[in-house]
């Protein structure tokens, strides 16, 4: 593998890290547990050390556990908090060294070949990584051996051992056959077979184990001894997009805080570009001579990464910064990005299209993108929702408008008007108008949607009619038979 | 006789212009369908009245539309002399509660020449500014045997004489008809 060097990897079980978690925040002394609804119950998730004093244990039903223990403590589980914690702390044991991956959904593997001297050998660097994980509130299991497979066998089963370099099968004889990383059903066959030590199984012969229990089981035997070799993947640091420039002298011209801004968007956008996305809301922090700071936020149209485009868009919210006694500081960040693939560029109205989506933002910045809308055909005989009102700035225009009558021009909330019988009334008042029926086309029945509650339909079935006054006014009127009454809810061309 | 013959119709781009009475819808719709290109339409957010897609649909396909709604009506003005000046929409339609003064009048206008784009207020009757192109009254007239038929009063006009015209709306070609007066 390596020449002259012996691989050396440690590796880290969290055995309570989701209420380590928690109680780093919330600290307390009671048992405590989270609970997650497994298997149509609701189950303890994990449990801090007092939990398991007591007795409980994991998968137990919470209300098992309420009987046992009545002042136990609890709170729901959260396991996409959890993943997200256990990233954060791969992301902090890249301080020992450069590669770190994942084990599992509790665990940490570090190839620490080269580096434990940087911290004092191999005892120190475990006692330091003790000591800052207890000291904040982590509680951690470590083991340290040549292999992947070994270090997490001391982990889980041998707290404390240092295997020594090149001594891999002594150091793991004596754990359980468990510790190789093998499922319940094959640990517990190997020991019906009275092979439970790790040295059983090495001594074992192989051909018979493989058909008894596959391929898998050797495998890991291999892994831990060292004869097979296993990676460890390193996660990819996820891409930040963000840039800043510190100036030598505060600047205070909004000219010079536009071309402060354009260096960095250019920076930004060539990040933006590399991972093939684009910006949906940019921060621009400017940070004063005074330690006060001032926000920019720009919130687009649609998802961008061409900085012409998005530099003017910058300049009403620059104009309106207060600079105080200067700016010394300018920094970038596209707090939202979504994945934006390169376009080819073609010669029909690109321009056109972009000059909308930058008008929309220069809105949005006014009155809000949520107030910017645009009309969406949507699949109903109800007038109020045969369209649905979209954010124009995360829509697409769609077509497909599927129009059998005609339908008014605007729709308003129905208003009633004095009128009696099925048939429309020949003289009304409507809006302190008086009117009279030229003609009426009619009647066209719409029922309510009974699978959707909608306190307007209440009155059951209506029958909608055009009627054509003859001073002129086009109304779209209805009549309810089952609660009788006439009302207008919308004008015609 | 074909809408070509209606003088002054579509209106004059790069200018702000003024609708009122109970058609002024139709008029704007009618004129989006003329100008063709996108239609951005400022409204106030209490207004109970609403775009009906499904009936407007007769007029410009519902994906052109841009509905943007505001607080109060300096907002509603801020917003249409933005959008007038970008230019991206052809037709910027908003519509007012309040009298329109001559600055704001005067603004739209400088912000229409300038995107090159048409302006159009729907404003309540007798309420329009003096720095209006055009002013016309848009009402439904009746008719025994058309559903679309409306009278068109151009009342004010800077570059002209005024007239009244009878129209109706011809829904297959999207074209407007000029017909003569209901009962003669």
């Amino acid at each position: 593998m390596f020449d002259g060097i012996q691989r050396r990897v440690v590796s880290l079980w969290f055995p309570r890290l989701a209420t380590d978690r928690v109680l780093r925040q919330h600290p307390n002394d009671a048992p405590f547990v989270l609970t997650l609804q497994q298997k149509n119950a609701n189950r303890i998730y994990c449990l801090n050390a007092e939990a398991t004093r007591r007795g409980l244990e994991r998968g137990m039903p919470y209300s098992d556990a309420r009987a046992f223990c009545p002042n136990l403590q609890s709170r729901p589980a959260e396991p996409q908090k959890d993943r997200h914690f256990l990233r954060i702390l791969r992301r902090w044991a890249t301080r020992y060294c450069p590669w770190v991956g994942l084990e599992g959904d509790n665990g940490l593997v570090l190839d620490v070949t080269g580096s434990t001297h940087l911290f004092g050998g191999e005892d120190a660097l475990i006692a330091d990584l003790h000591h800052r994980l207890e000291r904040s509130g982590i509680s951690v299991q470590i083991g340290l051996a040549d292999t992947r497979g070994a270090a997490w066998a001391l982990a889980h089963y041998g707290q404390g051992i240092i295997a020594p370099s090149g001594d891999t099968l002594n150091t793991i004889a004596e754990l359980p056959v468990a510790a190789l990383r093998l499922d319940d059903e094959t640990s517990v066959g190997l020991q019906r077979l009275g092979l439970r030590r790790i040295s059983d199984l090495a001594s074992a012969a192989r051909a018979p184990l493989t058909r008894r229990f596959g391929p898998n089981l050797l495998l890991r035997l291999d892994q831990a001894l060292g004869t097979h070799p296993e990676d460890i993947t390193p996660l990819a640091e996820p891409p930040h997009y963000g840039v800043r420039l510190t100036l030598p002298e505060p600047i205070g011209l909004t000219s010079d805080v536009m071309a402060g801004t354009d260096r960095l968007l250019r920076q930004l956008c060539d990040k933006l570009k590399a991972q093939e996305m684009g910006a949906r809301i940019l921060c621009l922090t400017l940070d004063r001579v005074d330690h006060g700071n001032q926000k920019v936020e720009l919130r687009l149209a649609r998802p961008l990464r061409d900085p012409n485009r998005i530099l003017p868009l910058f300049e009403s919210g620059v104009g309106a910064v207060d600079a105080g006694f200067g700016i010394e500081r300018l920094r970038l960040e596209a707090t939202q990005v979504e994945p934006l693939q390169v376009e080819q560029i073609g010669h029909v109205s690109a321009a056109q299209k972009g000059a909308l989506d930058d008008l929309i933002t220069r809105l949005g910045t006014r009155i809000g993108l949520e107030n910017i809308h645009r009309l969406l055909p949507a699949d109903s005989h109800i007038p109020e929702r045969s369209f649905i009102t979209a954010p124009a700035a995360y829509s697409d225009p769609e077509s497909g408008w599927k129009v059998t009558q005609p339908r008014p021009i605007c729709l308003f909330p129905p208003e009633p008007i004095a009128g009696t019988g099925s048939n429309p009334p020949d003289r009304f008042r409507w809006r302190r108008m008086s009117l009279t029926t030229g003609r009426a086309t009619g009647p066209e029945r719409i029922s309510p949607e009974w699978w959707l509650e909608d306190e307007n339909w209440r009155s059951g079935v209506r029958d909608y009619w055009r009627i054509e006054t003859r001073q002129g006014r086009r109304l779209w009127m209805f009549y309810t038979p089952q609660q009788p009454g006439w009302f207008v809810q919308g004008e015609f061309a | 006789m074909t809408y070509s013959s209606l003088p002054h119709f579509p209106l004059k781009s790069g200018r702000a212009h003024e609708v009122c009475g109970a058609g002024a819808f139709v008029f704007a719709f009618a004129l989006a369908a003329h100008k063709g290109g996108k239609i951005i339409w400022v409204r106030e957010g209490w207004e109970p009245t609403q775009i009906n897609p499904n009936g407007s649909i007769a007029f410009v396909d519902p994906a052109d539309l841009i509905i943007c709604q505001t607080k109060t009506q300096s907002e509603t003005l801020a917003v249409a002399e933005e959008a007038l000046r970008s230019g991206a929409a052809s037709l910027v339609v908003m519509t007012l509660g309040k009298p329109l003064g001559l600055t704001e009048g005067r603004r739209l206008q400088l912000a229409a020449r300038d995107g090159a784009s048409t302006g159009l207020a729907v404003i309540p009757d007798g309420m329009g500014s003096n720095a209006a192109e055009t002013r016309w009254r848009c009402n439904p007239t009746f008719d025994p045997k058309d559903s679309t038929h409306q009278k068109w009063e151009l009342i004010k006009n800077k570059s002209g004489t005024l007239g009244v015209w009878y129209v109706r709306w011809d829904t297959a070609s999207r074209r407007l008809v000029m017909v003569s007066p209901a009962g003669n």
